[in-house]
């Protein structure tokens, strides 16, 4: 009851965004919740593989590079179709997600962390060396992904997609990790030893979430470059990777709410402190406030928001 | 292709290395030992290199700037370690990357709040500038040659220390059984410090030698510490050999890369091709020898528990 109340009031007030901040002349927050919407499905799909897999990937962002390089490279020839671009940024993303997974999950522990971040690193020089498609400057994305009925360059038709394409992300995930599948993986996460001994084998199952993952990351990925019209290789930079984390963590990991919750947080927070006007040095320089409140975060509030509201499920 | 050019590039992969190992070093010993992933270690190199700039000009004194760096961030080092990281040995690794990514935030802009962002260059003492003859027609940069050696002396005496030391002796022990060594006796708490402080110091080395290669500026000691993990997952975690072996490897592999894959390239492929391939392929050598040698060992090359 307290759950269906909790998404009841979170989506309605998502869709109730967009009329009330025009209304109050404010439309500004549609385009940051926007973003911060974008970057929630991002972390809905690192949720799926950190919280309920216990993989501590350190390169989601890898992902969305890969997803909007895809937008970006077909615009780049003037190829404009959306579900072109988007399935390739789909397929692609999960291609990269096999890659990587199949040799670090191999690994655990330390290992898997260095090794996801040092991928992903990889792709972001990868981003850096190709001057064709601009290299360190990035690449400008001329004309939003076309699709039939919807028009992306409407700034409210785009609002509403990413809402229901975030919804069914977490759709989508709650169903996965409630199937037969998901118990595998939660259970793999909880012991693994025990899982073996009951006759599962970790590795594919793993896989096969870690891919599904970086599948999700890579639609967050092309959804961003068209929220920015614009696209550079610090999309992949390995402090994106941390902050995805951090939404995940500051939300509640392992909750279905957590990464929506968790994103909201972190980027609002950036948003306030980044135009911190009194004080100036604080907007200026305000990651020298986010820092430590992030380690006391890290310290103090282990459940995560979602922990305020639902119980944490094992 | 001359055969000069080679052994530069040769000299300047090892150079690169003695950098990567002085802070893999640091980075093994506090994995091997308190199971502590520590992003951070980065921001004690950038904080090392810092000292040894500020304090090298204020009193006009280079050498005053290097003790300064070393004391300076050792330090620095040990009131991290007890302030903040101390709490997070018996968390998961996942709490330590993060709060560790909290402390690396903050330190880089604490950095860019005291210097600013913008690149801080310095100049070499007289006595390390100019260039050595190693042998007939092949001259190379002093300065780079003193990195080398140094480098290179660090390694040794970090092995005499760690193989041949009481204290040395106690940090092995504590790879292996930390709650044995404890029972027996010893002060882990202070050995942690201790050790923290160490690898700090040895950060530092690497960054104020770092002053008058690479730029310094806030950030840049993320830049390295990617690579320095990379070197870590080859070597293999908490071994100082390994480290060494690792260091060695991936500067050879990535300066070498760097110089020579896009002219070899135009032998094979059209040099516009080569043009695009060559860079791309350059820096992304070392992560696939990573790859390459976690699907041969999954462990790394000298595991120390292996």
């Amino acid at each position: 009851m307290q759950r269906a109340v909790f998404w009841g009031v979170l989506i309605l007030v998502l869709a109730a965004l967009p009329p009330v901040a025009s209304l109050l002349g404010q439309a500004f927050y549609i385009d940051l919740v926007r973003r911060i919407m974008i970057f929630a499905i991002a972390a809905i799909s690192l949720n799926l593989i950190l919280g309920y897999g216990g993989m501590v990937s350190f390169g989601h962002a890898a992902y969305l590079g890969v997803g909007g390089y895809a937008v970006a490279i077909f615009g780049f020839y003037g190829i404009d179709d959306g579900f072109l671009q988007w399935g390739t940024a789909i397929g692609a993303s999960a291609l990269v997600a096999l890659a990587i997974g199949a040799v670090s999950i191999r690994t655990s522990g330390v290992y898997f962390i260095m090794i996801t971040l040092a991928f992903t690193q990889m792709l972001y020089y990868l981003g850096i060396s190709i001057e064709e498609y601009g290299g360190d400057d990035g690449i400008r994305i001329k004309t939003r992904s076309q699709f039939p009925l919807i028009d992306l360059g409407d700034g409210l038709q785009f609002y509403y997609l990413v809402l229901v394409l975030m919804l069914g992300a977490l759709y989508l995930t709650h169903r996965i990790v409630n199937s037969r599948f998901g118990m595998v993986l939660r259970a793999a996460r909880s012991n693994e030893a025990r899982s073996r001994a009951i006759g599962f084998s970790p590795y594919l199952y793993r896989l096969a979430a870690f891919v599904i993952a970086g599948a999700m990351g890579g639609l967050a990925g092309a959804l961003l470059a068209n929220h920015t019209n614009y696209l550079t290789p610090d999309i992949m930079h390995w402090t994106r990777s941390g902050e995805i984390m951090f939404m995940v963590i500051l939300g509640g990991m392992g909750t279905s709410a957590g990464p929506v919750l968790g994103s909201f947080a972190l980027l609002l927070l950036e948003d306030i402190l980044a135009n911190w006007r009194d004080p100036r040095w604080i907007g200026e320089h305000w990651q020298v406030i986010l820092g430590p409140l992030l380690v006391l975060a890290v310290l103090f509030f282990r459940r995560g928001l979602a922990g305020l509201f639902e119980r944490r499920r094992d | 292709m001359s055969f000069a050019l080679i052994f530069e590039q040769l000299l300047n992969g090892v150079q690169l290395g003695v950098m990567l190992f002085l802070l893999a070093a640091g980075l093994t010993l506090v994995l091997g030992i308190m199971n502590m992933v520590n992003l951070a270690h980065g921001s004690l190199y950038m904080i090392g290199a810092y000292f040894a700039i500020s304090v090298g000009e204020w009193s006009g004194s280079y050498l005053l700037g290097v003790v300064a760096a070393l004391v300076g961030t050792l330090l620095v080092g040990m009131l991290v370690e007890v302030v903040a990281l101390r709490t997070l040995y018996q968390r998961d690794h996942l709490d330590q990357v993060l709060a560790t990514f909290g402390l690396i935030l903050f330190f880089n802009e604490l950095i860019a709040i005291l210097f600013g962002r913008f690149a801080l260059f310095t100049s070499l003492p007289s006595y390390l500038q100019g260039h050595i003859e190693l042998f007939s027609g092949i001259r190379y940069p002093l300065y780079r040659a003193v990195v080398i050696a140094v480098g290179l002396l660090t390694a040794v005496l970090l092995w005499y220390v760690v193989t041949r030391t009481r204290l040395g002796m106690l940090i092995r022990a504590g790879a292996s059984n930390r709650t044995m060594v404890s029972a027996l006796g010893v002060n882990i708490r202070l050995l942690y410090t201790v050790v923290f402080g160490f690898g700090a110091a040895l950060a530092a080395l690497a960054g104020l030698m770092a002053g008058q290669i690479y730029t310094v500026q806030p950030g840049m000691g993320e830049l390295i510490l990617i690579q320095v993990f990379v070197v870590i997952v080859i070597g293999g975690i908490g071994s100082v050999r390994g480290a060494l072996v690792g260091a060695l490897i991936v500067g050879i592999v990535d300066t070498m890369g760097r110089a020579f894959l896009k002219p070899m390239l135009e032998t094979v492929i059209s040099a516009a091709a080569a043009n695009t391939a060559g860079p791309a392929l350059s820096s992304m050598l070392i992560y696939l020898l990573m790859a390459l040698v976690l699907a041969l060992r999954p462990a790394g090359l000298f595991s120390a528990r292996g």
